[in-house]
């Protein structure tokens, strides 16, 4: 179990993160959703420690991670899908795919794993991690690398950003496939209704603070019909 | 064949500018400390000793396919300068890869040197792979320097593709190329070079498209670590319709010092020159992703440089 208590963080004088409290239990399907600025995206870096919070605690399975590094909260069982995948120039897709597992892979694994976000696995294990990418084929590969980890906590961050329609429809079969096959924590920045669709609990997220959270029968339709005047936001 | 059994140094070296371990298949000439350690002719390639300078001559016949020719030098006195001379004679059609290299062994207080002129003849529509590795070892103060030369003429439709790499060990470098291309002539050329601890490389590239449709593509991508100090210079003169692309992309670390400096020179209304340069320290956002694989940062780092320079 994840577990945050009373994150705060702070920049130029913003409240990014309001005293968050939140718990994420095994095998669950969450996700959090809310409006842009709102402190999503820097909830699921201090998840993985690509930015520290000023004050609050992060326990994994009941032990204190907030003091440990992104690599260190790599090899404890946290994953993360970025929001803009990183390019680099000489390294190839297979080459990515056994730095993720930390291992040399087989061909079959690696094409298992391309195969799972529906890419033709001759086409791209050789293929460099470079501009010659489109933004869909990043996000594939960003997936794919993740999902080859096998940990126990994976965070996208809004898997649907950047990317066409043709190519969003196709990934949310990737998603929901994850959802059949389900072993880890998963959490899933996103707005997309589909997505949202998928979850067990939703968060909602708006200026740094949790403004509802439960199982997506209680939270969604409340967000549907609030869509043009979020009654949430209004509280505010 | 002349032939004499290999030590474990030689070996070694051979493996790290050549990639073979021993005596390789098809023609091949090894030569060690300014002399000739080895040589091997075949039906198609004849290599003979040049009369009037050190170095060799070599004869590759027209509508030679797929053959390798291996010419690597290992330097393992200390204090010697090796200056040789490699003229390559390739014939019209001829498809061919032939396999270059020095690696210098220096355990002294001495500085060893190895200067390779290398000057390519392609007659028509020849294909020639050229890949060149350049490597320096040993435990003593003694500078190893290589001062590759490389001047390529190639007649019409011929083709040339260049690799040459420098990864570690070489203390002072300074390599020039240059390309001299008639019509539908095409060179290639991808340099790859690290440099660390005090070390100095300086590249210089000139290429002439003198013909109707010729094209060249000049890529350098090299790290620089430490206190060394890198300059990439090209200089790509198009004189006629052709295209030419030079790209030079740098990694710069700790106290390292890179330059490039390009120049691009069009004579003629159709020539098309473009050049790219880019330096720059390791992406931030690139370590993070890979330490969000479990590595640490200085795992990260090496298999940025290890993928950058693969």
């Amino acid at each position: 179990m994840l577990e945050l208590k009373d994150i705060c963080f702070t920049r130029e004088d913003k409240k990014i993160l309001d005293h968050i409290d939140l718990k994420i239990d095994d095998k669950k399907y969450i996700v959090i959703t809310g409006p842009n600025g709102g402190g999503k995206s820097t909830l699921a870096k201090i998840i993985m420690g690509i930015e520290k919070p000023d004050s609050g605690k992060i326990l994994l399975n009941g032990e204190d991670i907030t003091s440990l590094d992104i690599s260190q909260r790599a090899n404890l069982g946290i994953s993360f899908a970025f929001q803009q995948p990183v390019r680099f120039k000489g390294i190839t897709v297979y080459d990515l795919l056994c730095m993720s597992v930390g291992r040399k892979l087989k061909q079959p694994e690696a094409c298992h794993f391309l195969s799972a976000v529906g890419l033709c696995p001759n086409e791209y294990l050789k293929r460099e991690v470079n501009n010659s990418l489109s933004g869909g084929e990043l996000k594939r590969i960003e997936i794919a690398t993740v999902i080859a980890r096998q940990a126990s906590v994976v965070i996208f961050d809004e898997p649907e950003a950047g990317i066409d329609l043709w190519s969003f429809n196709n990934l949310i079969e990737v998603f929901e496939k994850l959802y059949e096959k389900i072993n880890s924590s998963i959490v899933i920045i996103s707005h997309q209704e589909r997505i949202l669709n998928i979850a067990d609990e939703l968060i909602l997220i708006a200026n740094g603070k949790i403004k509802e959270s439960g199982t997506r029968e209680e939270i969604l339709p409340k967000l549907l019909n609030n869509t043009r005047s979020c009654r949430f936001l209004k509280e505010e | 064949m002349e032939q004499k059994e290999l030590n474990k140094i030689e070996r070694f070296i051979l493996k790290k500018v050549s990639d073979i371990e021993d005596v390789p298949e098809g023609a091949f000439n090894i030569r060690e400390n300014g002399k000739k350690l080895m040589r091997k002719n075949t039906k198609n390639i004849k290599i003979e000793t040049k009369l009037d300078k050190p170095g060799i001559d070599i004869y590759i016949q027209e509508n030679t396919k797929g053959e390798k020719v291996y010419i690597p030098v290992i330097l393992t006195a200390d204090g010697m300068t090796d200056v040789v001379y490699n003229d390559f004679y390739v014939g019209k059609n001829a498809d061919v890869t032939i396999i270059a290299g020095c690696g210098i062994h220096n355990s002294s207080c001495n500085t060893s040197e190895h200067d390779g002129i290398h000057t390519f003849y392609l007659e028509e529509n020849a294909k020639v792979k050229y890949i060149e590795k350049h490597y320096g070892q040993g435990e003593g103060s003694g500078e190893k320097i290589l001062n590759p030369e490389t001047i390529i003429h190639l007649k019409s439709g011929a083709t040339l593709e260049m690799e040459t790499v420098q990864i570690e060990g070489v203390d002072s470098t300074k390599r020039i190329t240059k390309g001299y291309l008639e019509d539908n002539a095409n060179l290639i050329i991808s340099e790859k070079i690290m440099t660390h601890d005090k070390q100095v490389a300086i590249t210089d590239f000139l290429v002439e498209l003198n013909g109707e449709n010729s094209s060249t593509k000049v890529t350098s991508r090299s790290v620089a670590k430490d206190r060394s100090q890198q300059e990439f210079r090209s200089n790509i003169i198009g004189n006629t319709n052709c295209f030419g692309h030079v790209e030079c992309d740098a990694i710069i670390m700790d106290q390292a010092c890179v330059k490039a400096i390009p120049e691009i020179i069009a004579n003629n209304i159709d020539a098309r020159l473009i050049h790219e340069a880019a330096i720059g320290k390791i992406a931030g956002d690139q370590v993070t992703k890979l330490m969000t694989f479990g590595l640490t940062e200085k795992q990260a780092e090496k298999e940025i440089i290890n993928g950058f320079l693969k």
